[in-house]
């Protein structure tokens, strides 16, 4: 599906015809309406949510004021004032990120590798792991809230043997937030993983343990490197989306006020407050430490063709 | 003669309960929709099956369930088409600017959903346009647009251009080459992009809810249910749209492996 | 380390091995044993179980029943990594995230062996490749990959070196030159290799045993000479070169040789060359061993003369003319002549008779399953 196209759509494998002038009318034609489209609804709003950011905004009249301006300031006060919810965001993007990667792993060895000789049962474990994305976001979240409910038996059964205090409760805190966070971004580092150990060849790990390697060595001599192209796009698909998400530490969901991360700061500010501003500049903020983030990650990994 | 080994079902009973932890959530919302819930759907209070026989009577249910699905049949139309279009184009014609282009392309899927949200919505608010119905397809076709250009990308790949080229050899048009050849080889890709698209769109809140104004989607529905009490009624619609996907995407799957099978019988 | 590594090469011993997967049986009841130092071939159709016996030996699948023993010890139980036995792959299989030395000194570090890089290099050097450890293999030729995998197996200094059908996806002319390069090596390391290979030629030039593998089972084995020289089954004299065959009632016994009469024509074989001597038997011969007559000669008792037939075929392959003679109620016989100009112009339609030595017949312990098996294979 498109989520594992994602991770290893390189050029194709035909070379383009070589053009006549013909068909470089025709090929602007088709590109045209659509790039329009997204200079216009995709690049132009990144660069109006840099300039908003930027915004002066006067409170003299009583009502907030705002106008165009060059306003470095306003980064400075997110910062100071929001950088706890900012680190929140990265700290629980990065462990459930982690998480998310451990339990995908082993899932998606077994299905790319262990059952290649069975395709039916094969395609029947990817609809599986997919299954979660065909349940509403929300209902699925919501279901975990219901799970984790204070009267549900999980928590009074956790109070009673004592890993819980009798006043504390799973929803609001941190562990569940990070708990909501990776199970809703599974799939997108499950299939990526996937695509990849599909096509590791059985034989390196046969010439692995040839080579006196034993499984442990084979595993991360061999099976990690090779898979390496999975591994980085798998991560980055379930991170990007973490690091944004506003629904899972809400407090109508699985968190609280102390669990407040960074979207859920730009969601109260845009819709709640009307500080556009701020929003605007913790959007920024957010965009410019993932591309960074990226650009650095997939330097390192010496994985390219991502693009 | 062999031995027991834990390491041979070690990965299949892992993979078990990792399918297990992936359903809870679906089992969970199967069965709160036969819950009697009355104020609220976050305990169990006896079973009831009014839930499924009368959908609509929560309020706001079904016109919110609606709105999802012409916001999502709208905006996949459009995405699809402008979508299969950039995806002939990359794969079929060599010009400047083409990484570029790439790039313009890969970064709305590399890009924070919320960052894609607030970016439009202050777009809208500089220039005072009003949010609503129409606001929210722009959104869902701006997002929906790359991950079509993947998907048929791929398959407009995998096409031999000698196809094109011996219906151009035996008389055909350049247009009717592309309708009688082109297309319906295309076909299976653009409805794989198309089904992509309807999912993203009928399933995204997180930039639904930065541009909808007082538009209601089923997401925002849940949303916004979710602090006075999520009505059993939303579980119901839910389960049923994941009934019918699940039904949709293996019947896809177990069709395109019997045909594998026959082709593999054939050679 | 459970195992340890020798200089010198260790002889293999399987016993009543019998490999099965789900659905059939790939190696049915096989015992083998290849001496120290030798270089073993096992040779086969596609399918006939030598590249299971290959990955048996290596410890890349569990034989259902049956014993492995390398230099007399039991590895049955032991896992790939701890036999002293190494593989160079059908596809190579070289690490394609690694460079050519890395590739090639994996095994060493594996077993924490000092000086790792100088000995892997010293590897690649015996293999011609040494300028070119630094490259990543997918930068290399399918000739040059091929000795990149020889030398990450040899630098290991295993007891047994196996070779599963390395030469195959190299072309006529690289696959000749590799041969000789690989049979060099063998002797100046003095290993034991067993080598899988369809290729009758490769195996024939290069082993000093051959083992013949049909349907999961042995038919034969023996030096090639022996092999090509005296064919006990079908099978073997038809998948090792071309062999006319004839099938009769063995008759008139002398003190020294098995007739059978064909279409009123005698022919004999040598009791020592005859592996049945009673019941219907088949009787073959080579077709470079048989001539062919333009009048009836008169030969003694120690030919064999068929015919009249006529010539129905001929075909030009440079080194010798083969001529395909169709033989009245007895079927088509090859003769292969040499291209020494001097073999007598003989064109299409005449009529000729095929005589050889009955020293040259061969008597097998089978027979053809049908009569289309009495054609001669081209």
């Amino acid at each position: 599906m498109a989520i594992a196209a994602f991770g290893h759509a390189t050029g194709s494998g035909h070379k383009p015809s070589t053009p006549g002038k013909k068909s470089a009318k025709v090929a602007i034609l088709l590109l045209a309406p659509g790039l329009m489209y997204l200079v216009i609804f995709f690049v132009a709003p990144l660069v109006s949510l840099v300039i908003t950011s930027l915004q002066t905004v006067d409170y003299t009249t009583g009502f907030a004021v705002y106008s165009y301006g060059f306003e470095i300031a306003n980064y400075v006060n997110v910062v100071s004032q929001y950088g706890e919810q900012i680190g929140r965001s990265f700290i629980y993007a990065f462990f459930a990120t982690i998480a998310a990667l451990l339990i995908s792993y082993p899932l998606a060895y077994f299905i790319g590798v262990k059952a290649r000789r069975y395709p039916l049962l094969q395609a029947l474990m990817l609809t599986l792991v997919i299954a979660p994305f065909f349940i509403s976001f929300l209902l699925r979240t919501f279901a975990w809230k219901q799970i984790f409910s204070n009267e549900s038996w999980i928590v009074t059964t956790l109070q009673s043997i004592g890993v819980l205090a009798s006043d504390q409760y799973l929803v609001g805190t941190p562990f569940l937030v990070i708990f909501g966070l990776t199970y809703n971004f599974i799939p997108f580092m499950t299939l990526p993983l996937y695509t990849s150990l599909e096509r590791l060849d059985i034989r390196y790990l046969e010439a692995g343990a040839d080579l006196y390697a034993n499984p442990r060595k084979v595993f991360r001599k061999v099976t990690i490197p090779l898979s390496m192209p999975g591994i980085v796009s798998g991560t980055l698909l379930t991170f990007i989306p973490i690091a944004g998400d506003y629904v899972n530490a809400s407090g109508l969901f699985l968190g609280s006020t102390q669990t407040a991360m960074l979207g859920n700061v730009v969601e109260s500010k845009f819709l709640k407050s009307y500080d556009y501003p701020t929003a605007s500049a913790l959007s920024v903020i957010l965009m410019g430490a993932i591309m960074l983030l990226v650009t650095f990650y997939v330097r390192r990994s010496g994985t390219d063709d991502l693009l | 003669m062999r031995k027991f080994s834990f390491g041979r079902y070690a990965l299949p009973v892992y993979s078990v309960l990792a399918f297990v932890y992936l359903l809870i959530p679906i089992a969970f919302t199967f069965f709160f929709s036969f819950n009697d819930y009355r104020r609220s759907n976050i305990t169990w209070r006896g079973f009831t099956l009014d839930n499924w026989t009368s959908v609509c009577e929560a309020q706001g249910v079904c016109a919110a369930f609606a709105t999802s699905i012409s916001i999502g049949l709208i905006s996949t139309l459009i995405a699809t088409t402008l979508g299969t279009m950039i995806a002939i184009a990359l794969v079929r014609y060599r010009f400047k600017f083409r990484s570029t282009i790439s790039l313009l392309l890969f970064l709305p899927m590399a890009t924070p959903e919320l960052v894609l949200g607030a970016g439009l919505a202050a777009q809208f608010f500089n220039f005072g346009v009003e949010m609503g119905f129409t606001t929210i397809v722009i959104a869902h076709v701006m997002f929906c647009l790359s991950f079509v250009v993947v998907t048929v990308k791929a398959r407009v790949a995998s096409l031999d251009p000698a196809l094109e080229e011996a219906g151009t050899d035996l008389y055909g048009s350049p247009s009717q080459v592309f309708w009688k050849i082109t297309f319906p080889l295309l076909l299976p890709g653009i409805m794989a992009a198309a089904l992509l698209s309807f999912a993203l769109s009928f399933d995204d809140f997180i930039i639904t809810y930065f541009n909808s104004g007082p538009t209601e989607t089923f997401p925002k529905f849940v949303y916004t249910a979710a602090s006075k009490g999520l009505p059993g009624e939303a579980n119901v619609i839910g389960i049923g749209v994941f009934l019918l996907a699940i039904a949709i995407v293996l019947t896809i799957q177990i069709r395109s492996s019997i045909k594998a099978k026959r082709l593999a019988a054939m050679k | 380390m459970a195992t340890e590594f020798v200089a010198r090469g260790a002889d293999l011993e399987l016993v009543g091995i019998r490999k099965e997967f789900p659905g059939f049986t790939a190696i049915d009841h096989l015992d083998l044993k290849i001496p120290a130092g030798e270089f073993f071939a096992l040779l086969g159709p596609s399918g006939c179980g030598k590249t299971t016996t290959l990955r048996l030996v290596a410890g890349l699948e569990e034989p259902t029943t049956g014993q492995i023993l390398i230099g007399g010890k039991d590895v049955t139980d032991t896992k790939a990594y701890q036999r002293p036995v190494n593989t160079v792959f059908q596809s190579y299989a070289l690490f394609p995230h690694m460079s050519v030395l890395e590739n090639v000194a994996f095994g060493l570090r594996q077993r924490k062996i000092d000086d790792v890089l100088a000995k892997a290099q010293k590897s690649l050097d015996l293999v011609e490749l040494g300028h070119l450890a630094q490259r990543r293999p997918a930068q290399l030729s399918g000739g040059q990959q091929q000795r990149v995998a020889l030398a990450r197996a040899l630098v290991n200094r295993p007891s047994l070196l196996l070779l599963d059908e390395p030469l195959g996806a190299l072309d006529l002319k690289l696959r000749r030159q590799m041969q000789i390069e690989l049979k060099a090596i063998q002797m100046e390391v003095g290993l034991t290799f067993l080598h899988v290979t369809h290729d009758q030629e490769e195996a024939m030039d290069m082993a000093d045993t051959v083992a013949v593998m049909n349907k999961g089972h042995i038919e034969q084995m023996g030096s090639p000479e022996k092999l090509y020289d005296r064919p006990k089954t079908v099978f073997v004299s038809k998948f090792l070169g071309q062999s006319n065959l004839f099938v009769g009632k063995a008759q008139s016994h002398n003190e020294s040789t098995v007739s059978i009469e064909v279409a009123g024509s005698k022919i004999s074989v040598p009791k020592t060359r005859a592996e049945k001597h009673d019941g219907t038997i088949a009787i073959g011969v080579r077709p470079e061993k048989a001539f062919f007559h333009e009048e009836q000669p008169k030969l003694s008792s120690d030919h064999n003369l068929i015919g009249p037939g006529e010539i129905i075929d001929i075909r030009f392959t440079g080194v010798s003319n083969q001529y395909l003679i169709e033989i009245p109620n007895l079927g088509n016989v090859t003769v292969f002549a040499q291209n020494i100009g001097k073999s007598p112009v003989i064109e299409l339609g005449a009529k000729v008779w095929v005589s050889w030595k009955v020293e040259h017949s061969f008597g097998l312990s089978d027979l053809p399953e049908s009569v289309s098996e009495l054609e001669p294979v081209a």
